[in-house]
């Protein structure tokens, strides 16, 4: 975790996105670039599926399973193409196909469902769908939106915190949660999380300094890593960050 | 969060807020609350401890990989700062913040946008007066070679004690320097046809056209054909008919609101005489007056 001036922000050019490697020529390289893309839409997808599609709990599962299945051996990735639309809108629409053909066969043969691919935490997601009410279910777009953010924060807040204890500053890292992450009502203070840790007010807002330094640039590292061009890195950051692109 | 991996729809607002505000850590300022967002950036009311005055911060969204933006940014604060003059915003500081993304800090101006300002200035030679003002500051900015490229009303700001201030000279471009390259910048209905069709070297004659526009929002109906033909004047399809300099625009305005000849404008005997009268009113009472009362008296008197 870089603590000087410039330690985030801008991103080296040269790594190549998960995108990118999940449309490579090199079979070990697409597998980890097509894992790296299901970790971020896994949660959006069985979301959907349960909140857009009604699905239950199990079939949601096993269509998540499913639809990564596809995305990985029928190779859908190698029909996006980056200059006509996100992947995000690309990948829901293979969403619907598949959902509206499972409805068309019932008796599919269920590949992913048998095999397992990803590892789902659908209890937690359970748990998201039930405090999560702003958006409205027959909004498929702003549905898949809203928890594709959610999905790259989880993400990133999950990758801050083992930076954080990679480099023993688990301390850091609880500050943040206290103050950022919980739900608390009322907000907790700086005082009190002070209090609450044994450090003095101005470690917090030091500590909370820094965290929030790393999330933005853990952040937008994740998302970097899930677009292809500099363009749809920018209109998907200013999605990510909620920034209106009438620009009030 | 009640658990790790656990977002609410409260923990990704504040999330979202958390890593889109600009990390201030080791500067003299202090963040208080987002005030504005631009294209590129937002501007932030902070708290500048060192001076204990407020200032606002205008800072990038995002870094992009070449560092075109930040170049942008810094190119605006430098603009800003050669252009020291009282409608024009002034420049404090510019740098580069923790997270690594370059701001500007400049004078915190807390007022409303011109276009707010319309249903508490309603006499039109109060608008006028406005208008002149912004010409004046603009003059000075073309005097130091500065094009604006985007003026409209929701770019000049009207403080609390009357100052008027023209703000957000993101897309200025300083004349005879950097590469002159096709591009179209500025907003729909008040750029210039030139600016319109990417002409790079659109000038002094473009942002007069824009206030050219920016009159017709203030002054909705023309009150007068010399005025119709100021504002015809100023935006003129030719930019070679248009006013020479917004000083010269700003002039016939004062003209026309001291009664005289406006350049734009050639008149009849009729628009002469209501001029004349408009000008000269009070005389023209008073001596119609008189000569009603003599003339009355004489009546009288010849009985």
């Amino acid at each position: 975790m870089g603590d000087g001036p410039g330690a985030g922000g801008v991103f080296p050019p040269t790594r190549w996105s998960a995108v990118v490697a999940a449309r490579s020529g090199e079979a070990v390289e697409r597998r980890l670039g097509l894992s790296r893309i299901a970790e971020a839409y896994w949660r959006p997808v069985y979301k959907l599926l349960r909140l857009r599609w009604h699905k239950s709990h199990e079939d949601a599962r096993e269509l998540t399973q499913e639809f990564f299945a596809r995305v990985i051996e029928d190779d859908l990735l190698a029909a996006y193409d980056p200059a006509k639309g996100r992947l995000r809108t690309f990948l829901r629409t293979c969403l619907d196909a598949l959902v509206l053909n499972d409805e068309r066969d019932r008796t599919r043969l269920k590949r992913g469902g048998d095999r397992e691919l990803l590892s789902l935490d659908c209890e937690l997601t359970e748990g998201e769908l039930a405090s999560a009410s702003s958006t409205r279910p027959e909004d498929a777009d702003a549905l898949f939106e809203a928890e594709w953010v959610r999905s790259v924060f989880a993400l990133a807040v999950a990758r801050l915190r083992a930076d954080c204890a990679e480099r023993g500053r688990a301390h850091v890292f609880d500050v943040f949660a206290r103050y950022d992450l919980d739900d608390r009502d009322p907000r907790p203070t700086y005082a009190e999380i002070a209090q609450g840790l044994g450090i003095k007010v101005t470690d917090v807002t030091n500590h909370l300094a820094l965290a929030r330094r790393e999330m933005r640039r853990i952040t937008l590292e994740t998302l970097r890593d899930m677009t292809v061009s500099e363009e749809e890195f920018r209109r998907e950051a200013r999605t990510l960050l909620g920034i209106d692109p009438a620009g009030r | 969060m009640t658990g790790l991996g656990f977002l609410s729809d409260g923990a990704v607002g504040r999330l979202r807020d958390a890593v889109d505000a600009p990390d201030l850590t080791g500067t003299r300022y202090r963040l208080v609350r987002r005030v504005g967002r631009g294209g590129m950036g937002s501007v932030h009311l902070a708290e500048d401890t060192a001076l204990g005055r407020s200032v606002a911060i205008k800072v990038l969204d995002l870094d992009d990989a070449d560092g075109s933006l930040a170049l942008r940014l810094t190119e605006e604060a430098r603009i800003l700062a050669r252009l020291e003059h009282p409608g024009i915003v002034p420049v404090h500081d510019v740098g580069r913040l923790p997270d690594g993304r370059v701001f500007y800090a400049m004078r915190y101006v807390e007022g409303e946008p011109l276009h707010r300002q319309l249903d508490r200035v309603r006499e039109v030679p109060a608008r006028l007066r406005l208008f002149m003002r912004v010409c004046e500051a603009v003059a000075f900015a073309h005097d130091r070679g500065v094009i604006h490229r985007d003026l409209k009303p929701e770019n000049v700001m009207v403080a609390p004690f009357g100052e008027v201030l023209v703000v957000d000279w993101g897309v200025a471009r300083v004349l005879g320097e950097g590469p002159s390259r096709r591009e179209v910048v500025g907003t729909p209905g008040f750029m210039s046809p030139e600016q319109a069709a990417g002409d790079a070297e659109a000038g002094v004659a473009s942002d007069v056209y824009s206030l050219g526009k920016m009159l017709r929002v203030l002054i909705p109906e023309w009150p007068s054909r010399a005025l119709a033909a100021i504002g015809d004047k100023a935006t003129d399809p030719d930019p070679g008919r248009r006013y020479a300099s917004a000083l010269e625009l700003a002039a016939d305005v004062a003209r026309h609101l001291d009664g005289l000849r406006v350049e734009a404008h050639i008149e009849g005997w009729g628009d002469r005489t209501v001029r004349l009268y408009r000008r000269h009113r009070v005389a023209f009472w008073l001596v119609a007056t008189y000569l009603a009362v003599r003339g009355t008296m004489l009546a009288l008197l010849g009985r």
